[in-house]
C-alpha cells in the first residue's frame, strides 16, 4: 500500500534510536505565487530573502514574550527529546522538539546574541543559508504543533510557537506551503476551506434535511442564514460532506431539534478551521475570526456554538475574546463562545434530552483527546473540563467506554499525526508514520477491551485517522464523530 | 597584594556583569508582550494557581519530574545541593554570620556531593544517551564541567588544603565595604575564585538564563480565562 515503511506496533511502545536524517526528504509542495499572493506574502522566494528573514526575526521576538524567553531558557536538558509523536514514529532526531527548536534557536543565535556573534562554533549557531532554510522548510512542516513536548518542557517551552514564527517567515520570504495558504485564501474570500459557495452549501443543508427526514421520520432543520435564529453554528466545513464528519453534524442538528434551540449556520461565516494559526500569521488570523463576528452579527444571534475541530476550538476558546471580543450584542448568560459538547453536556445534566443508552450497545468505544482541546483550551468551569465533558458525554450515551493508557490521555494525549497544517497528501509518510504512537495505544485498547469505535472531536483528526487507520491494519470506519454517538442514541420526538 | 587587586577587579567587574545582565534580561522579558493566550493544559483557572504552579515547577521540577526520571533525579539533586552550597556560602559576606545560615552548615557539606552527584549524572547523560547527545553542543559541556570545577576545587579546600578561611572572610567582607584585604593565597580558592568569576559572567548570557525566565513563561504563567478576561497586549492590542 504504501512506499514507506509503516511502524510496527510492537507488545509496549518503545524509544527508537536516531537515524540521522531519515525524514530529510519530507516537504510539502510549496505555494504558487497566487496562493501567497492571497494570503497577503510575497509570490516567490525574494533576493533578498536574508535580510527579510532576518528582519522579520527579529520583529516576531520582540513582539513575543514566549518566543524570547523560549529561545533563551533551554537548558538541553533533553525531557522532551522522547515526547513528539513525530520523532516516535520517524526516528529522525531533528524531529526531538528541542533539535526542531534549535534549527530556529541557531539562526537566532547567530544573529542575536552575543554568545552566537562571536562563539558561534560553541552554542551551535549557525548563519541562515540557504540550505538552512530548506532545512526549516522540511521540519517545520515536520510539526503539528500538538504542544505536547511543551506540556513535558520544565519551562514550558512550546515547539509550537517557534514552528508558527518560523512558517512565518518562510512565507514572508516568499516560501509558503501550498495546503494551508491556499485553503486560507478560499476562507478570504469565499468563507470556508472548501471553496463550498452559498448555494451548493444550501442545497447539502437540504440533502441532509430529506438524508434525517428518511432516517426519522421527523422535520429536522439544518438552516443556512436563518437571521434572528439563538445559536450561530460555527463547523469545520469538512462536517457538510466528509464521513464520519457529517454524521456528526446530523447529531448536533438532533440535538438542537430536540432542546427546541433554533440554530443556523452562516454561508459568510461557513468554516471553524482557521489555518492562519498553523501558519503563524496575525494578520490573517484576525481576519479570518472577523468574518465570524461580522456574521453572528448580522444574523443577530445570541450566542456562538463551535463544532467538533480542534485546533479552531482552540482560536475561539483562547483567541476570540482578544481577538474579535468584546461581543457585547451576544447574550452574556452564555460563555462566548461555546463547545457543541458543553452544550449537550449541558442539555444531558439538565435531563432536556430523552437518551437510549442501549442504541450505542454494538459499539466498544474509546476517545482521542484531540491535542488542541487537550493542551490549548477548556471546555465547562473547572480545569480539565475539556477531558471530563466529553468522556461524560459518551458515557450518558453509551454503555461501553474505555479510556487508552493514562499517558497517552487527556494533556498527555498524542496526536492524531495530521494536525497543524499537515493533513495533505504530499506528507502522507509523515502522517502514517507520525500516526504511530496513538495507533500504539489503540491497539492496546481494542487487545484487551474489543474496542471497535475510535470516537474524535476534531476534523483534522478524524479525515487523518480514516486514512491512517487502514495502513494499521484497522477499519477506517472505527473512527466516528463524537455527536454520532449522542444522535444515535438521542429518542427524538415530542417529550411529554 | 596584587593577587588581591585583581580578584577584587574581577569580582566587581562579574558582579556588575550579573546584576546588569540579569536586570537587563528581566527588563527585556517582563516589557515583551504576550499578545495571544497560550497556557499549556493543565492550567489554573487564577492568580494563585498560577502561584502554585511556578512553586512546583521551582521547588520540585514537577513537569520534568513526569516527563522523565532520570532527569529528574539528577536535576533536582543538583539544583538543591547548590542551594544549599550558596546558602552555606553566605558565612563568608555576612558578620555576625546569621543564626539560619550556622543551623545550616552541616547539611551544606553533604550538599556539595548531591551537588556533584547530580552534575556527573548530568554529563552522563550527554555521553550515554543517542538523543541527549545529538542535542548538545560544546556550550553544554563546558558549563557543566565549570560547575563540576567550581565543586570539586571548593570540596579541596574542605577536605584537602584548608584554606585561611578567618583571612577569606576578611577579604570577601573588605569587598562589600570597598576596603580591600589580602586575600589567602590558596590554589585551591584560586582555581575556585576564577571559576565562580567566569560563571557570574555568562550567567546572563548563556541558557543559564533560565532561572529567571522561568517565571515568564507564558505556557505557565497565564492564567486560563481567555474567556471571561478580555487579554490584549502587543499587536493584539493595536
Ligand atoms: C529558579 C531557580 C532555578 C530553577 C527553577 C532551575 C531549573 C532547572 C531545570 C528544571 C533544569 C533542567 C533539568 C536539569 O538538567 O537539571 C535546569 C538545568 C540546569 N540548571 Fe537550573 N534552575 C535554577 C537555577 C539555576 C542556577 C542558579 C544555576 C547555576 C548557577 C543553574 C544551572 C543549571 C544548569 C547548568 C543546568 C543544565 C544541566 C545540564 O546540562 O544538564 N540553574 N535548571
Ligand atoms: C563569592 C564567591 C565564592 C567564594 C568566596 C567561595 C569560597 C569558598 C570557600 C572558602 C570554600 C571552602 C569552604 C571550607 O573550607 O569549608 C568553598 C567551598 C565550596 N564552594 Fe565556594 N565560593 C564562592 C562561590 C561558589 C559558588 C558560586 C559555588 C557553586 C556554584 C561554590 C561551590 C562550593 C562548593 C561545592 C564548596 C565545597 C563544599 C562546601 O564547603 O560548602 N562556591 N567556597
Ligand atoms: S508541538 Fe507536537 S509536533 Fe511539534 S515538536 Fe512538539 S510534540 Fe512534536
Ligand atoms: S525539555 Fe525544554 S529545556 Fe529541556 S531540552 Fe526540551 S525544550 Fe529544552
Amino acid at each position: 500500500m504504501a512506499d514507506f515503511e509503516v511502524p510496527e506496533l510492537k507488545e509496549y511502545p518503545v524509544i527508537p534510536l536516531i537515524q540521522e536524517g531519515s525524514m530529510a526528504h519530507s516537504k510539502p509542495y510549496v505555494a504558487k505565487p497566487e496562493h501567497q499572493k492571497s494570503v497577503g506574502y510575497p509570490g516567490e522566494l525574494l533576493d533578498n530573502w536574508q535580510e527579510v528573514a532576518i528582519n522579520k526575526m527579529g520583529e516576531l521576538v520582540k513582539g513575543s514574550r514566549a518566543l524570547q524567553v523560549f529561545l533563551d531558557t533551554c537548558v538541553k536538558c533533553g525531557a522532551c527529546t522522547d515526547k513528539c509523536h513525530y520523532f516516535l514514529g520517524t526516528a529522525d532526531p531533528k524531529n526531538m522538539p528541542v533539535a526542531r527548536q534549535d534549527l530556529f534557536r541557531a539562526v537566532y543565535r547567530r544573529y542575536f546574541t552575543f554568545a552566537g556573534k562571536f562563539f558561534p562554533k560553541l552554542v551551535g549557531a549557525v548563519d541562515l543559508t540557504k540550505e538552512v532554510l530548506d532545512q526549516w522548510y522540511s521540519y517545520f512542516h515536520q510539526c503539528s504543533q500538538c504542544r505536547r513536548c511543551s506540556v513535558f518542557c520544565p519551562y514550558g517551552i512550546d515547539t509550537a510557537e517557534i514552528s508558527m514564527a518560523a512558517r512565518e517567515i518562510l512565507d514572508s520570504v516568499g516560501v509558503g506551503q501550498k495546503y494551508c495558504n491556499e485553503i486560507l485564501g478560499k476562507v478570504h474570500v469565499i468563507g470556508n476551506n472548501l471553496g463550498l459557495p452559498k448555494r451548493a452549501l444550501v442545497d447539502t443543508m437540504e440533502g441532509l434535511e430529506e438524508d434525517i427526514k428518511d432516517e426519522t421520520g421527523l422535520d429536522v432543520r439544518v438552516p443556512v442564514d436563518q437571521k434572528g435564529a439563538d445559536v450561530l453554528l460555527i463547523t469545520p466545513s469538512a462536517d457538510f460532506f466528509a464521513e464520519p464528519h457529517i454524521d456528526g453534524l446530523i447529531g448536533y442538528a438532533k440535538v438542537f431539534h430536540q432542546a427546541g434551540i433554533s440554530w443556523t449556520v452562516s454561508s459568510y461565516a461557513s468554516e471553524a478551521a482557521n489555518f492562519s494559526m498553523f501558519i503563524g500569521s496575525n494578520d490573517n488570523l484576525k481576519k479570518a475570526a472577523m468574518r465570524i463576528r461580522d456574521a453572528a452579527y448580522d444574523l443577530g444571534v445570541k450566542r456562538i456554538v463551535v463544532g467538533e475541530c480542534g485546533h479552531a476550538w482552540r482560536v475561539a476558546y483562547s483567541f476570540w475574546n482578544t481577538l474579535i471580543g468584546p461581543m457585547d450584542f451576544l447574550d452574556k448568560q452564555y460563555p462566548m463562545p461555546s463547545h457543541i459538547v458543553e452544550v449537550t453536556h449541558d442539555l444531558i445534566k439538565r435531563g432536556a434530552l430523552k437518551i437510549d443508552k442501549e442504541a450505542n450497545d454494538h459499539r466498544r468505544i474509546t476517545f482521542h483527546d484531540s491535542c488542541n482541546v487537550a493542551r490549548g483550551s477548556r471546555m465547562g468551569n473547572i480545569p480539565g473540563g475539556q477531558f471530563i465533558l466529553p468522556r461524560e458525554v459518551i458515557k450518558s450515551c453509551a454503555n461501553h467506554f474505555f479510556d487508552m493508557a493514562p499517558e497517552t490521555i487527556h494533556e498527555n494525549t498524542f496526536c492524531c499525526g495530521g494536525g497543524g497544517g499537515l493533513l495533505t497528501d504530499d506528507l502522507m509518510e509523515l502522517r502514517i508514520k507520525g500516526a504511530a504512537p496513538r495507533m500504539q495505544a489503540l491497539k492496546q485498547v481494542v487487545d484487551e477491551h474489543g474496542v471497535d469505535t475510535f470516537v474524535a472531536i476534531c476534523a483534522i483528526c478524524k479525515t487523518q485517522f480514516a486514512k491512517s487507520l487502514p495502513y494499521y491494519d484497522y477499519s477506517m470506519d472505527m473512527i466516528t464523530s463524537l455527536h454520532q454517538i449522542v444522535g444515535d442514541s438521542l429518542i427524538l420526538g415530542p417529550t411529554e | 597584594m596584587s593577587l588581591s587587586v585583581i580578584y577584587a577587579i574581577l569580582f566587581y567587574a562579574a558582579t556588575l556583569l550579573l546584576i546588569v545582565g540579569v536586570t537587563r534580561k528581566i527588563i527585556i522579558y517582563a516589557r515583551t508582550p504576550a499578545p495571544l493566550k497560550i497556557p499549556t493544559t493543565p492550567a489554573p483557572l487564577t492568580k494563585s494557581g498560577v502561584a502554585w504552579r511556578l512553586t512546583k515547577e521551582v521547588v520540585f521540577f514537577r513537569s520534568l519530574f513526569n516527563a522523565n526520571k532520570w532527569i529528574w533525579l539528577f536535576g533536582w539533586l543538583f539544583h538543591v545541593g547548590l542551594l544549599l552550597v550558596l546558602l552555606r556560602h553566605l558565612r563568608y559576606v555576612t558578620e555576625p554570620v546569621w543564626t539560619w545560615v550556622v543551623l545550616l552548615q552541616p547539611f551544606g557539606k553533604y550538599a556539595a556531593f548531591a551537588m556533584l552527584f547530580g552534575l556527573f549524572g548530568l554529563w552522563a547523560r550527554r555521553f550515554l544517551v543517542d538523543r541527549i547527545r545529538y542535542i548538545t553542543s560544546p556550550s553544554d559541556h563546558l558549563m557543566l564541567m565549570l560547575l563540576i570545577g567550581i565543586g570539586l576545587s571548593g570540596l579541596g579546600m574542605t577536605y584537602i588544603d584548608h584554606t585561611d578561611i578567618v583571612s577569606m572572610k576578611t577579604f570577601m567582607l573588605g569587598l562589600m565595604y570597598f576596603d580591600l584585604q589580602p586575600m589567602p593565597s590558596n590554589p585551591f580558592l584560586i582555581v575556585h575564585l576564577s571559576l565562580v568569576v567566569t560563571l557570574m559572567i555568562i550567567f546572563p548570557i548563556s541558557k543559564l538564563i533560565h532561572a529567571p525566565g522561568l517565571f515568564f513563561s507564558p505556557t505557565r504563567n497565564q492564567v486560563d480565562d481567555a474567556r471571561d478576561v478580555r487579554h490584549v497586549a502587543g499587536w493584539t492590542a493595536k
